[in-house]
């Protein structure tokens, strides 16, 4: 029987943040009020002119340097044609032949081996409106023009995925990227980063590409790879059993857990691209490319490498704490607040896994901390000076983020501070090894698991400020010794 | 009243107290109302308010407060021009009954000035045509000879100030929309270089070369609203922040003639004004150079290729579904056609079907890509030509105003009416016309004036000269209460 090797490309649009529109000054903040950010140029009135948004242009450039790919200097925008109410004029200004963003690269890990995936080219364009279909009691399709002319960069993949899961990783790859560089907030549900995936096989060995089929509609990471793999299987199973592939759109319905086609692709639609008359060339100089260079971000991957070797953190802690840019920035801040070097870059990075993210908010690119990096380093740095231990810090940052309080005021208000010193707690340690005969006496019989009884006693008597190691330390001189 | 002979003329009286605002719209709207039956120089009239405003101006000069420039000053404009007031149409049933929700930037800024709008002129549909005659509403008529066109696609423009409707139109040029009516009707005006006068609210028909311009009686008026129209416009992308160059003198100024192009002119009056023309320039001290633009002659279907694409293109949001006429079907497709079959007229049909053959994947880069490289040539062409020449001289028109029905079945013969002033619009230049007398048959002749970009003001001051000797302007229908 043959052996396939599916083929995949993708196709991914993400929306650029900038403030406005591609060509005109209406906002492009998400769920407003059908129709209301509009005006004659996004509608394509008559004698409208657009006018190009230079942010995005910036943006498109800092893409370009985060995939190391070429820029091209001089290009422009091209009118795509084809009629439907979601175009307000009927055409598309996009990008044809040069895009702005030209060759580059993405790497993605699988099963711990570097795979290099080829980018094509990302190209600049305004984003279609919104039909909204069954309106009416199921009479008319209506159409929100918020969306129509936002700012979209088209970033395509060369064919050079192999599976359902290479896709998925280099998707969630890219989005990364995007998000760490300031360009996407990486939105699937709300549409601001959508895929297209083009999906084919071929015998195992044949260099020439099957008939390729172009998935829509996949808008999560689960989708992707479920779509995927659901294609792959039938394009198999249809030429296992004889049949033939046909070049055409399907989509993916999440309820029926299948792919399902939306059209054959009719012979060749002539979208009439040429070059805009009436928008100005992009012309991209040295110094565009210097600012970009400048405005863009440390990159996920160069922030994990760092938080490895100079942070002390293991491949998981970094993967956790580069989950999303504010987060990274956050445990950057505390730890060069406290210029942390690898041993202390660890328990700060612990400290943050365990008590801070759990009350952190994730919304976008936006991230709510419960307290301040500020607030944060005075705490670790009470731990630091052994001022508290570190299960009291916990229980004071919980304190600092139900009251909003500082952890200097909650250590003042409750008399934690000061600790105990080392001659007053070998006393403790030494009256409850006198008070404590017979769990004395199993101890030294051999039952280790006594030790912990020990432990908790002086930690009790000693309301909790004791040092633990240095409790521990010292049981262990005079029950062992 | 006596009535001014033109716009400074009239601003002169208004200052002086010897003639008010509403004194000047009730002469306008007394004529529009005794010839524009006939005449058909206008779509759309706001008598009301044009009297409204005109009191306000009055009052405001009564009591002393500080006027715009052109304050009092009635004037129209071309309907392919928004404006929020009235309705816009281009001349088309496909924007019948269409209320634009701005103005353009132009009719603004005039407004601002104190100039009162009274309506808005007619064209070929959607500035496709060069004899007015293409309007969906009514063709226009000449005011110097009734049976003849005012030219076009400004010709409902041109007809408006020949015949005294207000002191100056405001029209577009896209291969010599404004030139052409000019010389048709005894008017001068500017095609200016790019970016000079804003764009923002013009209705496109080819965005790469339409350019907007007035329509006057005098060089001085035309130097005037120059002056006020221009200045840079961020709602335009083209829009340019440059300054005009200064006027140069004539003394010793290179003024460049094209042969070859003359001998293509049978009627013999346009020669012998062309003639004289260059003796008045040589006695103010001009040296004439011979000079060539060898590509003028790829012209044509170059200006056809690029406008037709770019139409093909922007008339492609006509369809219905946003504004404008609805034919209504069940089904979205199907009611796209029939409202894009019964709105759009002929010619527009045929420039946009012409259009989508040319942008066909197989032919975009043989004929459009094409026509853009021929573009460059005959821009370097002009670049060269201005090596050796400070300007160049043409006539604006091989003939003088034609009849109507003359040419209308023919559209290669329409099209070849734009002869001389294709080259200017393809090269971007800009270019004057002015007239230079009449013919034998009292039909008024123009003298087209190009130069370098941004030499504006040297251009005007040539006119200047050649208006000094030749001018018409007593000869105005306007000036000449039985018109036409």
């Amino acid at each position: 029987m043959t052996r396939y090797e599916p083929v995949i490309g993708l196709e991914v649009h993400a929306q650029l943040l900038t403030e406005t529109k591609l060509f005109c000054g209406c906002s492009v903040a998400y769920g407003a009020e059908p129709n209301t950010q509009l005006c004659p140029t996004c509608l394509g009135l008559p004698g409208s002119v657009p006018r190009l948004n230079r942010r995005a242009v910036e943006l498109a450039i800092r893409v370009g340097l985060a995939l190391g790919c070429e820029i091209h200097r001089d290009t422009a925008f091209s009118r795509k044609h084809y009629f439907y109410p979601d175009l307000a004029s009927n055409y598309q200004n996009s990008q044809f032949e040069p895009p702005v963003i030209g060759r580059g690269e993405l790497c993605i890990e699988v099963d711990g081996v570097e795979r290099r995936i080829g980018i094509t080219r990302a190209h600049l364009e305004e984003d279609a409106a919104k039909n909204i279909h069954g309106a009416g009691g199921g009479l008319y399709t209506v159409v929100d023009y918020n969306r129509g002319g936002q700012p979209l960069l088209e970033i395509v993949s060369e064919p050079d995925l192999r599976s359902a899961e290479e896709a998925e990783l280099y998707l969630r790859k890219l989005r990364e990227i995007l998000i760490f560089a300031g360009v996407n907030d990486g939105n699937l549900e709300e549409g601001s980063f959508r895929c297209d995936a083009n999906v084919s096989i071929r015998p195992v060995g044949q260099e020439k590409f099957g008939t390729r089929v172009e998935l829509k509609n996949i808008n999560s990471f689960r989708f992707v790879r479920r779509a995927i793999e659901f294609e792959i299987a039938r394009q198999e199973a249809v030429l296992a059993s004889g049949g033939a592939l046909v070049q055409e759109t399907r989509t993916w319905n999440e309820n029926v857990g299948q792919t399902i086609s939306m059209r054959e692709k009719e012979s060749a639609q002539d979208y009439r691209y040429f070059e805009s008359p009436e928008l100005p060339r992009i012309e991209i100089d040295d110094e565009m490319i210097e600012r970009a260079r400048a405005q863009l971000p440390e990159l996920p991957d160069a922030i994990r490498a760092r938080f490895i070797e100079e942070l002390g953190l293991t491949p998981y802690d970094a993967g956790v704490l580069t989950s999303h840019p504010g987060i990274a920035r956050y445990f950057d801040a505390v730890a060069s607040g406290m210029k942390a070097d690898a041993k202390l870059g660890k328990r700060i990075a612990n400290f943050i896994q365990s008590e801070v993210l759990r009350d952190t908010q994730i919304a976008g690119l936006d991230a709510k901390f419960p307290v301040t990096p500020e607030a944060l380093i005075e705490l670790l740095s009470m731990v630091e000076a052994r001022t508290i231990n570190l299960n009291l810090a916990k229980q004071v940052f919980h304190e600092m983020v139900a009251s909003g309080k500082s952890a200097a005021a909650i250590v003042e208000e409750k008399g934690l501070g000061g600790g105990v010193d080392e001659a007053a707690l070998e006393a403790e340690v030494l009256k409850v090894i006198e008070k404590n005969p017979s769990q004395v006496e199993q101890y030294r019989g051999g039952k280790a698991a006594v030790f912990g009884f020990f432990v908790g006693q002086v930690m009790r008597a000693t309301r909790g400020q004791a040092d633990p190691q240095l409790v521990q330390a010292l049981l262990r001189k005079h029950l062992d010794g | 009243m006596s009535a001014p002979r033109d716009l400074i003329e009239a601003l002169e009286s208004l200052e002086a107290g010897t003639l008010t605002a509403s004194e000047l719209v009730d002469d306008a709207l007394g004529r529009i109302e005794a010839h524009d039956g006939e005449i058909g120089a206008l779509l759309a009239l706001d008598a009301e308010g044009a009297r409204e405003r005109a009191r306000t101006i009055d009052e405001k000069r009564k009591s002393g407060e500080t006027l715009g420039r052109l304050a009092g000053i009635p004037f129209t404009l071309k309907d392919n021009f928004v404006t929020k007031g009235l309705p816009t149409t281009a001349a088309s049933k496909m924007l019948e009954g269409y209320r634009a929700p701005f103005s353009a930037t132009l009719a603004e800024k005039l407004e601002a000035e104190g100039a009162i709008l009274l309506g808005k002129a007619n064209l070929d549909e959607f500035a496709m045509g060069s004899s007015t005659e293409r309007s969906a509403a009514h063709p226009t008529r000449n005011p110097w000879d009734r049976s003849r066109v005012p030219g076009g696609s400004s010709g409902g423009s041109a007809a408006a100030v020949a015949a005294g409707y207000g002191y100056f139109s405001v029209g577009s040029d896209t291969g010599g929309s404004l030139r052409q009516p000019a010389a048709f009707c005894g008017l001068n005006t500017l095609k200016p270089t790019v970016g000079v006068f804003s764009r923002y609210g013009l209705i496109q028909l080819a965005p790469s070369l339409d350019q907007p311009g007035p329509l006057t009686r005098s060089v001085r008026d035309l130097q005037l609203l120059t002056e006020v129209m221009r200045g840079h416009d961020p709602l335009d992308s083209w829009s340019s922040k440059r300054e005009l160059a200064p006027a140069r003198d004539i003394q010793g100024l290179r003024v460049g003639i094209l042969k070859p192009a003359l001998e293509r002119v049978e009627h013999e009056p346009i020669r012998d004004a062309h003639d004289a023309v260059l003796e008045t320039l040589r006695a103010h001290g001009a040296e004439i150079v011979e000079i060539e633009i060898p590509h003028a002659n790829i012209a044509l279907p170059t200006y056809h290729a690029i406008v037709a694409a770019e139409c093909s293109s922007g008339m492609a949001r006509y369809d219905g579904v946003r504004y404008g006429k609805r034919v209504s079907k069940d089904e979205l497709f199907e009611m796209m056609e029939a409202t894009r079959a019964q709105g759009f007229g002929e010619e527009v049909k045929r420039r946009i079907l012409f259009g989508a053959y040319l942008l066909m994947e197989e032919n975009v880069e043989r004929f459009v890509q094409g026509a853009r490289r021929a573009r460059t040539l005959i821009r370097r062409d002009f670049d060269a030509a201005f090596e050796r020449c400070d300007l160049f001289v043409t006539p604006t028109t091989a003939t003088p105003a034609f009849e109507l029905d003359n040419r209308g079945d023919d559209p290669l013969a329409m099209y070849l009416s734009d002869y001389f002033t294709l080259p200017a619009s393809l090269a971007g230049m800009p270019a004057v016309s002015t007239p230079m007398g009449v013919d034998a048959d009292g039909l008024p002749l123009g003298i087209q004036l190009v130069g370098a970009p941004f030499t504006e003001a040297t251009l005007l001051r040539v006119a200047a000269a050649i208006e000094e000797k030749h001018g018409i302007l007593d000869r105005l229908p306007a000036l000449n209460g039985g018109i036409g």
